[in-house]
């Protein structure tokens, strides 16, 4: 195996690492945006709960590469526009994480939200300080899944061209060098399991109560 | 040019639907691909996953592996694969079997640790041995889980078949290369269209096979829905909350 590429094409990776990272991580910022209000609505009607429920699953079936390829025929797009990728991974992650705030804030426990009611809390307040922070294991479980997914799928966009560190893949193969990908493969899994360990951490930082309750157990 | 009318022009030109390059054809060989992978999938992951779900030793192992194995870039692991054995048959299908363990194996294990441990010990408690405690009450409870894998490892790897055309094999992804190759949208649009309606139609039938197959004690007003997804939405929302497993919450993430 020939390890001079590596040294040599350092900026390269690092452009290649920039790309992936912005490709992967800009869905999940988007997605959150979108996914908490539908995730509110989908807990509280139950018409809302019924469309937004299975036309996530319906969304989430479609196949990454095929929504990566039809995109720009809705949007109107260059086909190796980065915006395409960026919609297809935000559709995925609003449509993943729309049911896990759903079920995150119907897991929240009645006799809480009462006793905020009755402290005086008004509706949007409530949500914010109390019943949103309480589905936040929930949350952060479901970013970890979508954001690891998104790492994983970019390379995908290679094939058209546009995958960030999954260029490595398409150029390494087409100029045959093993090296360079399985460059590409250990970054990426590194990504992947940083963006976890970042998002695990996160999480419980954002839920001192539970850290307290799980040294006290 | 409208590219829907493109796209509906591509589809519906008889052309596209016969020969080797045929629509038919190319779903075919999509399927072939991911029957493949989906079946070697299955003979890795439910052994293990029913041995360690049954015995409850080396789950962090499980868990671990499903977790590890989806951060895998499935392109690289292709190519990689490619490069060291040659092209043919055997790097696509392993590399595509490498997307279907983690479901598989997440459901199997899931499943089978996850049976009422009531259940289990009133099985034994009947005089049932070892080996009929796991096929007569810990495969068929479990079953609902296992298919749900199943359905999340079809899916992936149906989605994903189309990375076989970029290492010269067939199926639907021949589209998506050639089309890219010949500047030609409408046919790298099309191929994309077909691919998602191939996974849709694969996991309705699948859902309507699940309903078919698991007993009906287990459906509806069973304590745990029968259509869980285990390795895809809702990773909180384990089958049964406060199971006697809690390790298993990691097995969705």
């Amino acid at each position: 195996m020939v390890w001079e590429w590596v040294p040599r094409n350092v900026d390269r990776i690092v452009e290649l690492l920039g790309e992936h990272l912005l490709l992967s991580l800009v869905p999940v910022l988007i997605a959150l945006v979108f996914a908490v209000p539908l995730g509110w609505l989908a807990n509280r009607s139950a018409p809302a709960r019924a469309v937004l429920i299975p036309a996530s699953g319906l969304l989430y079936t479609i196949p990454s590469l095929a929504l990566f390829v039809m995109l720009p025929g809705v949007l109107g797009t260059q086909i190796k526009s980065p915006v395409n990728v960026i919609v297809a991974l935000t559709i995925y992650t609003v449509a993943l994480l729309v049911r896990t705030i759903a079920d995150a804030l119907a897991a929240v426990p009645s006799m809480v939200v009462a006793a905020a009611t009755a402290m005086g809390f008004k509706p949007a307040r409530r949500f914010v300080s109390v019943e949103l922070p309480l589905a936040v294991p929930v949350l952060v479980a479901g970013l970890r899944v979508a954001t690891v997914a998104n790492i994983s799928l970019v390379s995908v966009g290679a094939l058209i061209g546009l995958g960030g560190l999954g260029g490595l893949f398409t150029d390494g193969y087409q100029r045959n060098i093993p090296s360079e990908i399985l460059t590409g493969i250990v970054l990426t899994v590194l990504l992947a399991l940083l963006a976890d360990a970042v998002l695990l951490a996160a999480g419980r930082f954002a839920t001192p109560w539970d850290r307290a309750r799980r040294s006290g157990a | 040019m409208n590219i829907l009318a493109e796209v509906m022009t591509w589809l519906t030109s008889g052309a596209n639907w016969t020969g080797s390059s045929g629509v038919p054809i190319r779903v075919l060989e999509h399927l072939y691909y991911s029957g493949l992978a989906l079946l070697l999938g299955l003979v890795i992951a439910v052994p293990i996953g029913v041995a360690v779900g049954h015995t409850g030793r080396g789950s962090f192992l499980v868990v671990g592996a499903a977790n590890g194995l989806r951060a895998l870039p499935e392109l690289g692991l292709l190519i990689l694969l490619v490069l060291a054995m040659g092209i043919g048959l055997l790097p696509v299908v392993l590399a595509l079997s490498v997307l279907a363990i983690p479901p598989l194996l997440a459901g199997t294990y899931a499943g089978v640790r996850n049976v009422d441990r009531s259940v289990v010990d009133a099985a034994r408690g009947m005089g049932m041995r070892e080996s009929q405690v796991l096929v007569r009450v810990e495969l068929p409870n479990a079953l609902p889980l296992v298919l749900g894998g199943v359905r999340s490892a079809a899916l992936q790897v149906i989605a994903t078949a189309a990375v076989a055309a970029y290492v010269s094999y067939g199926g639907l992804g021949r589209y998506l290369i050639d089309g890219l190759r010949q500047q030609d949208y409408a046919q790298m649009a099309s191929g994309a269209l077909l691919i998602a309606l191939l996974a849709l139609a694969v996991e309705a039938v699948l859902a309507l096979l699940q309903r078919a197959v698991v007993s009906p004690g287990l459906r509806d007003g069973g304590r745990r829905s029968p259509t869980v997804d285990v390795a895809r939405p809702a990773p909180d929302s384990s089958p049964t909350p406060r199971t006697p497993a809690p390790e298993l919450a990691g097995v969705e993430r």
